[in-house]
C-alpha cells in the first residue's frame, strides 16, 4: 500500500501528468523530457547518479586543494610560477601565502568530510541501495529526495562561490572555531568566506534532514512482503542508522552555526567575552567560545561515523558476495553498528581534553571512548572470519573492501591512544592525529566508497568499469596512502603540530624535511591516480563492457533482481516477495540462493 | 509479527517522515536549551522578566490547535465550506501569534532589553525567532491546503496531508509550551 500511495502522491504533485498505466503492469516509467528525466528527477536512481558525480567534482577539487598545500609542506622554500597562474595573489611569485594555505586546508576539510563523504558517499549509496534492496519501487517521498538534492547542489554552489570571492574562503579550520571564526576583522578569510561557508553548510544541513528523513521512512514503511527488519542486507541497516545519527545530530550543529551567525552579524555574545581585535576592545562580554566547541562536536563526533557506517555496511554485503559465504555473526553486525550509534552521542568531549575540561568528566569520557573499541573490534573479527576459508573472488570491489578493512584496523587501533586524556595532553593537534582521522576515516570511508562503485556500477550504468585501471587504482592508492600517513604518526609524536605554514624555521621539526618531502611525492601520485578512476568512472559510462546477465556477481540480493537497466518503478510487474536472510551463499550445495526463492522443505524442517 | 506489520502499514509514509522531522527539530532546540543550560551554569548570568504577551500568544496558539483539529474533522466529513473557514482561521491565529511575539520582542527591547545584550537576553530572541518560523512555516503549508482546497481539476479526497499538517501544528504548539515552561523555569 505504502508503495502505491508515494508512487501515486507524486503524480498529484504533477498536477495533471496524464498517466495511462494499467495498475496491475506496474510500468512506471515515466515519458518525461530531459529536465524530468536528468534534472529534477524524482527517480531514486537518477538522484544517486546526480550524487556521486557531484560529489566526484567535489572530491577532485578537495584533493587537488591537499596537493597544492602538501606542495608548501614538502617544498617550503621552492617556487612553482605555475601557481600564480592558476592562484593569482595567492600564490605571488610561486609559493602559496600563509592565507591561502589556511584557506586551502580549511576548503580541504569541509569538502572532503561534509561534500564528499557525507553527501557524496550515503547520498549515492543510501539513494540507490534503499529502495532497490527493501523491494520498494521508490523512497516514501520522492519529491522531498529531489529536494535534497537540489538543496545539496545549491550548497555547492555557494561554497564553490566562496572560492572566488575577493577576500577568499572560510579559512579559520573546518570547525570553525570562534572567536576567529565570529570576527571578520580577524583575520581575511573571517569575512564574506565565513558567511557564505555557513549559509552553505546550513542549506547542506537542510539536504541531509530531508535525505535522511527519507531513508528511514523508507526502510522502517515501505519494505516489500516478507522483509523483516532482519532479512535486511547489513547494507540497509548502516544507512539506516547513518540517517537516524544525521537527523539527530545535525539539528544541533544548525543551532550552533544559527548562534554564530548572531554573533557575527546582530552583536551578540554567545561566544564572545572580553576580546582585543588589531588593538581594540570588543564591546562583547559574558560569551564562551568552548559553548561552541561542544554544539559542534555533538554532531562532530557523530559527523565520523555518518561518513564510516556506510562503508562499513557496504564493505560488509560486498566481502560476502565475494567470498561465497555467508557474513558472520549478522546480529553481532547490527547490534554493534548500534552500538556505535549510542556511543557516538556520548563521547564528544573526547575532541575537547584540553579545553580546561573537567579532568573527572574527561575520565567518563574516556571510558565511553575506549568501549568503542569492543562494537569495532567485533565488526573487524566479523570481516575477518567471513572471508576466513572464504572462495574468495578478487573483483575490485573486494580488494577496496579488504583495503577497507585493512586502513581501518591501522587506523582505529591509533584511536585507542587518542581517547586517553593523559595520551592526548601530548598527542592533541599534532600530525598524529592527522593521521589517525585521515586512515580510519578519510581513507577508510573512500574505500568503501570506491568498493560500492566497483560493485553497483553495473547495476547504476549497465556496464563495467575497466578492470584493469581498477587493479592499477587499488594497490597506487592502498600503497600511497600507508605511505603518507604512516610516516605522520612519527612526526605526531615527534611532537609536530599541525595547521603549521611553515616547518623549517623549527629546529625540532628540521628533521622532518626529507620526509616532509617524501610524503607529498606520494600524495602527487596517489592523486593522479585518483585522476585514473575519474577517468575511468566517466569513460566507463559511456564505453564500458557491456553487462549481460541481470546477476552479474551471482548475488542474493534483491537489486540483482531488476532489470538490467531499470525503469522508474524499478520492477516490472510485482515486486518480489522475500523469503529468507540476504546470505545464503553456499549453502546446502548451492553457491547462492537468492533473497526471492521460498524456503524448501528441509529448511522449513530446520527452523528457518 | 504479522500483526506488527499490518500495524505498521496503516501509518503512511509520509506521516512516520513527519515524526522524524518532528525528532529532528526537537533535536535543534535540544541544542538551544542546553547551550542555555551551559551558559546559565557561568558567572554573571543576567535575570529579567519575560514579557507579559508571551503568555496571551501562548492561548492564541492553543486555539489554533483547537481550530485545526476541528478542520480535520470537517475535512474527514467532506463538510469543505466549514473546512476552509477552519484552516483559514487557523492561519490567521498562527499569523496573531507571530505579531504577538514581535511585539513581545519590541518591549523586551524598550524595556532595554536589546539582541545585542547579555546572553540571557539574546538567547530568548534565537529561541524564540527560530521557533517562530517553524510556526510561520506551518502557515505557508495551510496556505497550500487552502489553495487545493479551491482546485477544481484534481479533487484531493485523501486526508492525509492535512493529518499531517494537524500533526505538525500540535508539535509547534506543544514545542511553545515546553520553550515558554523552561524559559520561565530557567531564569
Amino acid at each position: 500500500m505504502s508503495n502505491e500511495a508515494t508512487l501515486h502522491s507524486q503524480e498529484v504533485i504533477h498536477g495533471a501528468h496524464a498517466h495511462d498505466h494499467d495498475h496491475d503492469g506496474h510500468d512506471h516509467h515515466h515519458e518525461g523530457n530531459f529536465i524530468s528525466k536528468y534534472v529534477f528527477s524524482l527517480d531514486h536512481k537518477t538522484i544517486a547518479k546526480q550524487f556521486l558525480i557531484t560529489g566526484i567534482i567535489w572530491a577532485i577539487i578537495g584533493a587537488f586543494f591537499s596537493v597544492l598545500f602538501r606542495l608548501q609542506l614538502g617544498f617550503p622554500d621552492a617556487t612553482f610560477p605555475w601557481l600564480e597562474s592558476i592562484l593569482g595573489h595567492w600564490a605571488k611569485g610561486g609559493r602559496i601565502t600563509p592565507e591561502a594555505y589556511y584557506a586551502l586546508v580549511t576548503m580541504h576539510g569541509t569538502i572532503l568530510v561534509f561534500f564528499v563523504l557525507t553527501a557524496g558517499l550515503s547520498g549515492t549509496f543510501s539513494n540507490l541501495l534503499i529502495p532497490l534492496q527493501v523491494g520498494a519501487r521508490d523512497m516514501a517521498s520522492p519529491l522531498m529526495n529531489c529536494m535534497s538534492y537540489w538543496a545539496f547542489f545549491l550548497a555547492s554552489v555557494v561554497m564553490m562561490s566562496s572560492l572566488f570571492v575577493q577576500t577568499g574562503p572560510a579559512s579559520g579550520g573546518w570547525t570553525a572555531y570562534p572567536p576567529l571564526s565570529a570576527l571578520g576583522d580577524a583575520s581575511i578569510g573571517s569575512k564574506i568566506g565565513m558567511d557564505l561557508w555557513l549559509i552553505s553548510m546550513a542549506l547542506f544541513v537542510v539536504s541531509q534532514l530531508l535525505g535522511g528523513l527519507n531513508y528511514i521512512s523508507t526502510i522502517l514503511n515501505m519494505r516489500t512482503k516478507g522483509m523483516t527488519m532482519t532479512k535486511m542486507p547489513l547494507t540497509i541497516w548502516s544507512f539506516f542508522f547513518t540517517a537516524v545519527l544525521g537527523v539527530l545530530s545535525f539539528p544541533v550543529l544548525l543551532s550552533g552555526f544559527i548562534l554564530l551567525l548572531f554573533d557575527r552579524h546582530a552583536g551578540t555574545s554567545f561566544y564572545l567575552s572580553e576580546l582585543f581585535v588589531a588593538g581594540k576592545a570588543l564591546p562583547n562580554e559574558g560569551g564562551s567560545a568552548i559553548l561552541y566547541q561542544h554544539l559542534f562536536w555533538f554532531l562532530g563526533h557523530p559527523e565520523v561515523y555518518i561518513i564510516i557506517l556506510p562503508a562499513m555496511g557496504m564493505v560488509s554485503e560486498i566481502l560476502a558476495v565475494n567470498s561465497r559465504k555467508p557474513i558472520f555473526g549478522y546480529l553481532a553486525m547490527v547490534g554493534s553498528m548500534f552500538a556505535i550509534v549510542i556511543l557516538a552521542f556520548l563521547v564528544w568531549a573526547h575532541h575537547m581534553f584540553v579545553t580546561g575540561l573537567n579532568p573527572f568528566l574527561g575520565a567518563f569520557f574516556v571510558l565511553l571512548t575506549l568501549l568503542i573499541a569492543v562494537p569495532s573490534a567485533i565488526k573487524v573479527f566479523n570481516w575477518l572470519t567471513t572471508i576466513w576459508k572464504g572462495n574468495l573472488r578478487f573483483t575490485p570491489g573486494m580488494l577496496f573492501s579488504i583495503g577497507f578493512v585493512s586502513t581501518f584496523i591501522s587506523g582505529g587501533l591509533t584511536g585507542i591512544w587518542l581517547g586517553n586524556s593523559s595520551i592526548d595532553i601530548h598527542l592533541h593537534d599534532t600530525y598524529f592525529v592527522i593521521a589517525h582521522f585521515h586512515i580510519v576515516m578519510g581513507v577508510s570511508a573512500f574505500f568503501g566508497t570506491f568498493a560500492g562503485v566497483y560493485h553497483w556500477f553495473p547495476k547504476m550504468f549497465g556496464r563495467y568499469l575497466n578492470n584493469t585501471i581498477a587493479y592499477i587504482h587499488f594497490w597506487i592508492t592502498l600503497i600511497g596512502a600507508y605511505l603518507i600517513f604512516w610516516p605522520m604518526h612519527y612526526e605526531g609524536m615527534a611532537g609536530m603540530p599541525r595547521r603549521y605554514y611553515d616547518y623549517s624555521s623549527w629546529e625540532s621539526f628540521k628533521q622532518f624535511t626529507e620526509l616532509n618531502h617524501f610524503i607529498s611525492v606520494v600524495v602527487i601520485l596517489v592523486f593522479a591516480a585518483q585522476l585514473m578512476f575519474v577517468f575511468n568512472f566517466f569513460y566507463s559510462i559511456f564505453k564500458g563492457r557491456k553487462v549481460t546477465t541481470t546477476n552479474p556477481w551471482s548475488s542474493t540480493t534483491l537489486e540483482w533482481t531488476t532489470p538490467i537497466n531499470p525503469g522508474h518503478g524499478n520492477w516490472i510487474g510485482e515486486i518480489p516477495e522475500v523469503y529468507r536472510w540476504p546470505y545464503d551463499y553456499s549453502k546446502n550445495g548451492k553457491d547462492f540462493i537468492p533473497q526471492t526463492v521460498p524456503l524448501s522443505p528441509e529448511e522449513e524442517k530446520e527452523g528457518h | 509479527m504479522d500483526a506488527m506489520s499490518l500495524q505498521r502499514k496503516k501509518i503512511h509514509p509520509h506521516k512516520y517522515s513527519l515524526w522524524i522531522a518532528m525528532g529532528s527539530i526537537t533535536m535543534m532546540f535540544i541544542g538551544f536549551t542546553s547551550a542555555y543550560v551551559v551558559k546559565r551554569a557561568q558567572a554573571n548570568w543576567f535575570t529579567f522578566q519575560l514579557p507579559v504577551i508571551f503568555w496571551i500568544s501562548t492561548a492564541i496558539i492553543l486555539t489554533s490547535s483547537a481550530t485545526i483539529q476541528m478542520a480535520v474533522k470537517q475535512f474527514r466529513n467532506r463538510n469543505m465550506q466549514r473546512y476552509k473557514q477552519l484552516i483559514t482561521l487557523t492561519a490567521i491565529l498562527g499569523v496573531a501569534f507571530a505579531v504577538c511575539q514581535w511585539i513581545g520582542f519590541k518591549q523586551m527591547n524598550d524595556m532595554g532589553l536589546p539582541l545585542n545584550g547579555p546572553a540571557s537576553v539574546s538567547f530568548i530572541y534565537v529561541i524564540v525567532s527560530v521557533h517562530l518560523l517553524h510556526v510561520l512555516g506551518g502557515v505557508v503549508a495551510l496556505l497550500i491546503m487552502f489553495g487545493r482546497a479551491f482546485r477544481t481539476r484534481v479533487r484531493t479526497y485523501s486526508a492525509v496531508p492535512i493529518e499531517v499538517a494537524a500533526t505538525y501544528w500540535h508539535f509547534v504548539d506543544a514545542l511553545w509550551i515546553y520553550l515558554l515552561i523552561f524559559l520561565s523555569i530557567a531564569r
